[in-house]
């Protein structure tokens, strides 16, 4: 098995999660949605006073995201496992980390990218800084696939069972808790006016170590779940 | 012969009968380390020049805080070993282990809130130490859920294994992070428990307990693990004569 059939093999897994994607839109809106509609609960659960608003902004945008993250990870395999493709996956002569990296990557495309592209947004509704929203952009662009690649892990344990949706967020949101307060504290310390590159490498980093074990996890885990 | 004996050993039915035998040679210093432990912590130790006596519960909370933390690399280090060899004893293990940890950790907050109505004024502060251990009693929560989850014991054996592994990966990161939020927001406060250079007195108790602690793990995970091994052998032929002889 040569590199280029395997490189094809990724592009291929990804093309399709992203046109079985397109051909369910409203379905794609849905983690979207979510994300702008617990945003925006909000400002009407603690008053629209926009100093306060603005202090907790940082935490209630990335809370929001990570709820959101948590509630389209389950689909990264569910469809899969129901109609049999994830065994064809096990089953193939290709790295099963690789194809599962592919079918991180589309969901990230799918569901993590839009949240990235609505983030300035929820940030001008909350009266964050100029400075502020370009380091959530940044954040949510490091931290999102970060998100993706540690709820598969979790998903990869749970996807076999039929309640797992309790556990796996039992599971994932302790393990996204670094996550979380690496990038709220680095839009926090935009909005003082601070410098954040310390912050953005540790997301940085967080993201490199994910990318690199996080898929090695999720087919072992796939194994034990399909067995 | 070596590789022989770990065979053996790693047979349920000799796992089990050796356990038998080792459970009491575990529980009785336990006992008295325990005894030694609460009466030199609580009688002869001197009561603190600053927190007076209610420094003491520090005898419990120290050692359960260590355990908590201890029995959890315990967890993944034998899953780990049962997911490369399919050991099933060390699976076993890795299960077995999961509940008592859990108690150790909720022990340690339990008596660490107590300690801080005094201290501090509160039941609760977020302080950096507080909230890692709060986060360890969710991964723990995490893995038992898993394991009663899924119904093949073998396979949840394997499921938790792994996530046990993925949470030990992350539980420096999530100490560092916490620990790093918490001097962000609050900066150096009083709920900052620097440890003095701890006196004689004090430190004796606090070793005996710790011992104690370990050693009640050590008797109480044998336990736990025989109970496992006759439910998961229970249609093999040693299990169906160990019930017809009682």
């Amino acid at each position: 098995m040569n590199s280029d059939s395997l490189t094809r093999a990724f592009l291929i897994l990804i093309r399709r999660d992203l046109m079985l994607a397109v051909r369910h839109r409203a379905e794609m809106a849905n983690p979207i949605l979510f994300f702008v509609l617990v945003t925006s609960l909000f400002p009407l659960g603690i008053g629209a006073n926009p100093a306060l608003l603005q202090a907790v902004a940082p935490g209630v945008i990335w809370v929001a995201a990570l709820l959101a993250a948590l509630l389209s990870i389950e689909n990264v395999f569910r469809s899969d496992f129901e109609d049999g493709s994830l065994e064809q996956y096990l089953l193939s002569s290709h790295p099963v980390s690789v194809l599962v990296l592919a079918k991180i990557t589309a969901h990230w495309l799918i569901t993590g990218l839009p949240l990235l592209l609505i983030s300035p947004l929820l940030g001008i509704l909350l009266g964050l800084p100029v400075d502020a929203i370009k380091v959530l952009f940044i954040t949510l662009l490091l931290g999102t696939p970060v998100l993706s690649l540690i709820g598969a892990v979790g998903v990869a344990l749970t996807v076999g069972l039929r309640k797992g949706g309790m556990i796996l967020s039992l599971l994932v949101l302790p393990l996204y808790i670094p996550v979380l307060i690496f990038a709220s504290s680095a839009v926090d310390t935009a909005a003082a006016g601070l410098p954040v590159t310390a912050h953005l490498s540790l997301i940085a980093a967080l993201l490199l170590l994910a990318l690199s074990l996080s898929p090695f996890a999720t087919a072992a885990a796939l194994r034990v779940s399909l067995s | 012969m070596f590789n022989n004996f770990f065979h053996r050993m790693a047979s349920p039915k000799h796992f089990y009968g050796l356990a038998g035998i080792l459970i009491p040679w575990l529980a009785v210093p336990c006992l008295l380390l325990t005894l030694a432990g609460l009466y030199y912590g609580l009688v002869k130790a001197p009561p603190d020049y600053q927190q007076g006596d209610s420094y003491r519960i520090m005898f419990i909370h120290v050692p359960a805080a260590w355990m908590s933390l201890f029995i959890y690399i315990v967890m993944a280090g034998a899953g780990a070993i049962g997911l490369i060899w399919r050991i099933k004893l060390a699976e076993v293990v890795a299960i077995s282990s999961a509940p008592i940890g859990a108690s150790f950790t909720f022990l340690a907050l339990i008596t660490g809130s107590i300690w801080g109505k005094p201290m501090w004024g509160t039941w609760w502060v977020w302080d950096a130490r507080l909230t890692s251990e709060l986060i360890l009693l969710f991964l723990y929560l995490g893995v038992i859920a898993l394991n009663n989850a899924i119904d093949d014991k073998r396979t949840a054996a394997r499921a938790v294994a792994i996530l046990a592994l993925v949470g030990v990966i992350n539980i420096p990161i999530i100490h560092y992070s916490v620990e790093w939020w918490n001097t962000l927001h609050q900066g150096p406060t009083v709920t900052k428990f620097d440890k003095p250079s701890i006196h004689l007195s004090m430190l004796i108790p606090l070793l005996l307990m710790a011992v104690a602690f370990k050693l009640y793990y050590a008797f109480v995970v044998l336990m736990r693990a025989r109970c496992e091994v006759l439910e998961r052998e229970r249609n093999s032929g040693w299990v169906k004569e160990l019930a017809e002889k009682t």
